[in-house]
């Protein structure tokens, strides 16, 4: 009796991990997909919190495509595990925050952990040489097969001929002539295979999967760490720093301000974590206090908040200080001018 | 989380997607097939993604019900 192949594909629900799966399902392989989440997945839902977005598809990329597969879709939540690779990666970081290499190496480290429990015999990535400039070039490719113990399980198809053969190619499991050369940043190869397998949707790169390659991000999650004199953090947290306009007046404390009505709402979640401040005497956003107040910090932050009411004109703006134990006050404040609202404030 | 009778509870409120999947994923990992599972959400993607998962992974829906800031999701564990 033939043996039953399986491979368990690294699914981040972009059409390059679509296509590797697929082109090793055409070839007889039973394959399962894998997703881990960091906490910095840039998900749609995410996106969907504010107005702007909400034309956006309210569906999980990775769901969707193991859906168009037929396959099964499994998260690893690795969240406390990731905090290492974040704060000490071996390779460095990318342009801001990204740890890519170090990030491509501990998921697949991951995957082989899961294929070795779950009995199945290969991994495959979507992996394209030349894609990436951080961690998909072709002296990285080597580096992610050696050191995340992977070796020659690790497959990528879309790529393969222009790598060494893996196991999989080598034993006979899979054809290799019936891979792919797909090389650089172009994605016409990409395309042109997307239309062959009849996939005429597919979620468009837009800036990479991954809220640690956004600079603006990234400025935000260096703050949190000098203002706290850590690199620890909790989910919450680098959640927060998705949402809503943050300015740090003094170092002691930051107010994290919603920008509309879904971000208003997604933060008042966090009223009983947080002091938070509310306009009540004009339409306003609602904002939360991160950090120790001293003396006239409060007035400070009201005054901040008032500016971006509807009520920015007026000489007065009532807000409610709600505490963290539910307990409230009205405060009176006049909203402070723009020009004092200085640029180093905004994160 | 919490149990009553035969029926789970997996409160996922405030969690954004993938959270409130994993979830639910990690209890059904852990309960035989025939299970029930309501999973309380504030999210609406999971309003999609629940289903979603539920349905290439083998199991069954048996309702939704959207309010305007919580969502329900029950389902059945299916088979292996």
């Amino acid at each position: 009796m033939t043996k039953q192949y399986k491979a368990a594909a690294l699914i981040s629900g972009g059409l390059d991990s679509m296509l590797a799966a697929r082109a090793i399902q055409e070839q007889g392989i039973y394959v399962e997909g894998l997703n881990f989440f960091t906490g910095f997945c840039v998900e749609g839902h995410t996106h969907a919190i504010r107005k702007k977005d909400q034309n956006r598809p309210k569906r999980n990329n990775a769901l969707w495509v193991a859906e168009q597969l037929g396959m099964k879709l499994h998260f690893v939540d690795v969240i406390e595990e990731y905090k290492e690779v974040l704060f000490n990666p071996k390779h460095g970081y990318g342009a801001h925050l990204n740890p890519c290499l170090d990030c491509k190496i501990f998921m697949v480290e991951k995957a082989l952990e899961w294929i070795r429990e779950n009995d199945f015999d290969f991994i495959i990535t979507g992996e394209v040489i030349g894609q990436r400039p951080k961690s998909q070039r072709k002296e990285t490719m080597p580096v992610i097969s050696r050191e995340s113990g992977a070796g020659g399980l690790l497959l990528r198809p879309l790529c393969a001929k222009n790598l060494p053969a893996t196991i999989p190619e080598q034993e006979g499991w899979i054809d290799r002539e019936a891979l792919f050369d797909f090389s650089g940043r172009t994605r016409k190869p990409q395309m042109a295979l997307a239309e062959r397998y009849g996939f005429t949707e597919y979620a468009q790169p837009a800036g990479g999967c991954c809220f640690l390659t956004d600079a603006q991000y990234s400025v935000k999650l260096a703050d949190l760490w000098k203002s706290r004199g850590t690199k620890e953090y909790e989910l919450d947290d680098i959640m927060l720093l998705k949402v809503g306009r943050h300015l740090r007046p003094k170092p002691e404390f930051k107010v994290i301000i919603s920008r509309e009505e879904g971000e208003g709402k997604f933060l008042q979640g966090y009223k009983n974590q947080y002091v938070s401040l509310k306009t009540t005497s004009h339409a306003g956003p609602l904002a939360l206090l991160d950090g120790q107040l001293g003396p006239g910090d409060l007035e400070l932050a009201a005054r901040m908040v008032a500016r971006y009411s509807q009520g920015r004109n007026a000489e007065q703006v009532e807000l409610e200080v709600r505490e963290k134990d539910g307990s409230t006050r009205t405060l009176s404040v006049t909203p402070i001018p723009p020009g004092e609202i200085q640029q180093g404030w905004q994160l | 989380m919490s149990a009553s009778d035969d029926m789970v509870i997996v409160d996922a409120r405030r969690l954004l997607c993938p959270m409130p999947v994993i979830r639910v994923q990690n209890v059904v990992k852990k309960r035989p097939p025939g299970t029930r599972i309501k999973a309380i959400c504030t999210d609406p993607g999971a309003l999609s993604d629940i289903p979603a998962w539920a349905r290439i992974n083998g199991h069954t829906i048996i309702e939704t019900l959207s309010g305007d800031d919580e969502h329900i999701i029950t389902l059945e564990v299916g088979g292996p």
